[in-house]
């Protein structure tokens, strides 16, 4: 039987290789994009990511955007080589709807966490040479109906996140902050704020990662994956929260209290 | 040895033998509508399509065989994604979409074995009605673009005919559905819209079979 993939990277790769994400070298300067975390909450899951994006020590921009809807059920983060990211995202997007017009059905969400690692993999030789590209997915497993999350590691390995997780140069600051602050059970808007404080302890260690910029009026991107589908917060909703969060830490520039017992 | 052929003759042998083909599948009709373009077929399965989504703004419906048009629709989709991806979303037009199915229906009904069976129509949701398109797609990659609706398949004239008495292009999408009932005759109707103003990136939506049934 004449091979007829449903999958448009395949198909790329066969009549235009050099449309594939990269090459990229390690002695070239390049932007990276750095903190992106994601969570579970009573709904559904959502992602936030910063807006920073540097070249070496410097910072190369203040608006970034690392956190896109990868269909309408699906959400995908990068952190990492900007210029690889944004195309490695580009093709996941095509990849996806590719096979759903090709087979008349969407991929499941595992078979979609699965491309996502082949398409790492097909970067491996990069990473090689520190061009890693690490992505966050998370979505809206309309079978198993609930939100999930996947994060991956620089070969394609993919691995299921229960609570909430983080990538890029940020993610342990972060990381720390979800370990305290996080709720499954939480609402959406404790969700989303609970991913700002997350972001404002990354950006408070990390000089990789921005915070909240009030002045510039410049806050994390959020989207959220529920039931609904794939929604994007819009900037007043987002800004909302970081003003409280702001306005929060100038009482305590740590975070909220907790209680040690 | 080779024997000599008529050029002409064994091109009318080779119009014949593919019209023949097409001529015993059923019909399908792409006609505008208020809010975008509806395309209608008479089809007794219910997962075999004959309409289908190519790219954001562009339709594909086809009649004859089967594993002929499904392999043209496959291709249509990776050229168009292709192109999207390695250009702009913005950069994949109908035009080059019909441009390349009438190059290769085109060669093969002069060069290969044989011809294909199939006509197809190739139909792009502009940005307002003024601006759509319809390009009908014949077995020897003649191109014809229409204005309001196009039919494809066995009958043709008798549907077109029955669609054109009456035809409004500002109809509702229950009445343009209705009117394409009638037309092909039949109530086994798989139906799908090009929809404008939704505010979706992808104008393509697939009706269930009660709302095409509708009307």
């Amino acid at each position: 039987m004449p091979h007829l993939s449903a999958s448009f990277a395949e198909y790329l790769r066969l009549v235009a290789p050099e449309a594939l994400p990269g090459p990229g070298h390690p002695d070239l300067p390049a932007v990276h994009g750095t903190t992106i975390v994601a969570a579970r909450y009573r709904d559904g899951v959502v992602m936030a990511g910063d807006r920073r994006a540097t070249m070496g020590s410097a910072i190369a921009m203040r608006d970034i955007e690392k956190v896109f809807s990868a269909d309408d059920h699906s959400i995908v983060g990068v952190a990492g080589v900007a210029g690889i990211a944004v195309e490695l995202v580009r093709l996941f997007q095509v990849e996806l709807e590719h096979f759903e017009k090709v087979e008349g059905t969407r991929l499941s969400f595992d078979g979609k966490a699965n491309r996502l690692g082949a398409l790492i993999r097909g970067n491996l030789a990069q990473a090689m040479q520190g061009m890693v590209v690490l992505p966050l997915f998370i979505g809206w497993d309309e079978r198993a109906g609930r939100g999930r999350m996947f994060s991956y590691d620089a070969t394609g390995g993919r691995y299921e996140e229960h609570d909430f997780c983080s990538v890029g140069s940020g993610s342990a600051f972060a990381r720390g902050a979800l370990k305290k602050l996080h709720d499954p059970e939480a609402d959406e808007l404790t969700a989303v704020a609970t991913l700002l404080q997350s972001l404002y302890d990354a950006a408070d260690d990390d000089s990789a990662t921005s915070g909240l910029d009030l002045t510039r009026g410049i806050f994390p991107l959020v989207m959220r994956a529920s039931a609904d589908g794939v929604a994007r917060w819009s900037e007043d909703g987002v800004r909302e929260v970081a003003e409280a969060i702001v306005t929060a830490r100038i009482g305590r520039p740590d975070g909220p209290r907790g209680r040690a017992l | 040895m080779p024997f000599y052929v008529n050029p002409e003759q064994l091109m009318l042998d080779r119009a014949e033998f593919a019209r023949k083909g097409i001529s015993r599948g059923r019909a399908v009709v792409v006609l505008r509508y208020a809010d975008g373009i509806a395309m209608v077929a008479d089809n007794h399965s219910t997962t075999l399509n004959k309409v289908s989504e190519i790219y954001d703004r562009i339709g594909f419906a086809a009649v004859g065989r089967y594993n002929e048009f499904e392999a043209l629709r496959v291709a249509g989709i990776r050229h168009a994604d292709l192109r999207g991806y390695a250009y702009d979303r913005s950069d994949v037009t109908a035009r080059s979409l019909a441009g390349a199915y009438s190059a290769q229906l085109g060669a093969a009904f002069s060069g290969a074995e044989k011809p294909f069976e199939v006509e197809l129509i190739v139909a792009e949701l502009g940005e307002s009605s003024a601006d759509d398109v319809l390009y009908r797609v014949s077995y020897d990659g003649v191109i014809t673009d229409e204005t309001d609706l196009a039919v494809i398949g066995g009958d043709v004239e008798h549907v077109a005919e029955r669609l054109r008495a009456g035809f409004d292009p500002q109809a509702s999408l229950d009445e343009a559905l209705a009117a394409a009932r009638r037309a092909l005759g039949s109530s086994s109707i798989e139906a799908a819209v090009l929809e404008r103003g939704t505010g979706r990136r992808r104008t393509f939506r697939r009706l269930p079979r009660q709302e095409a049934r509708r009307g």
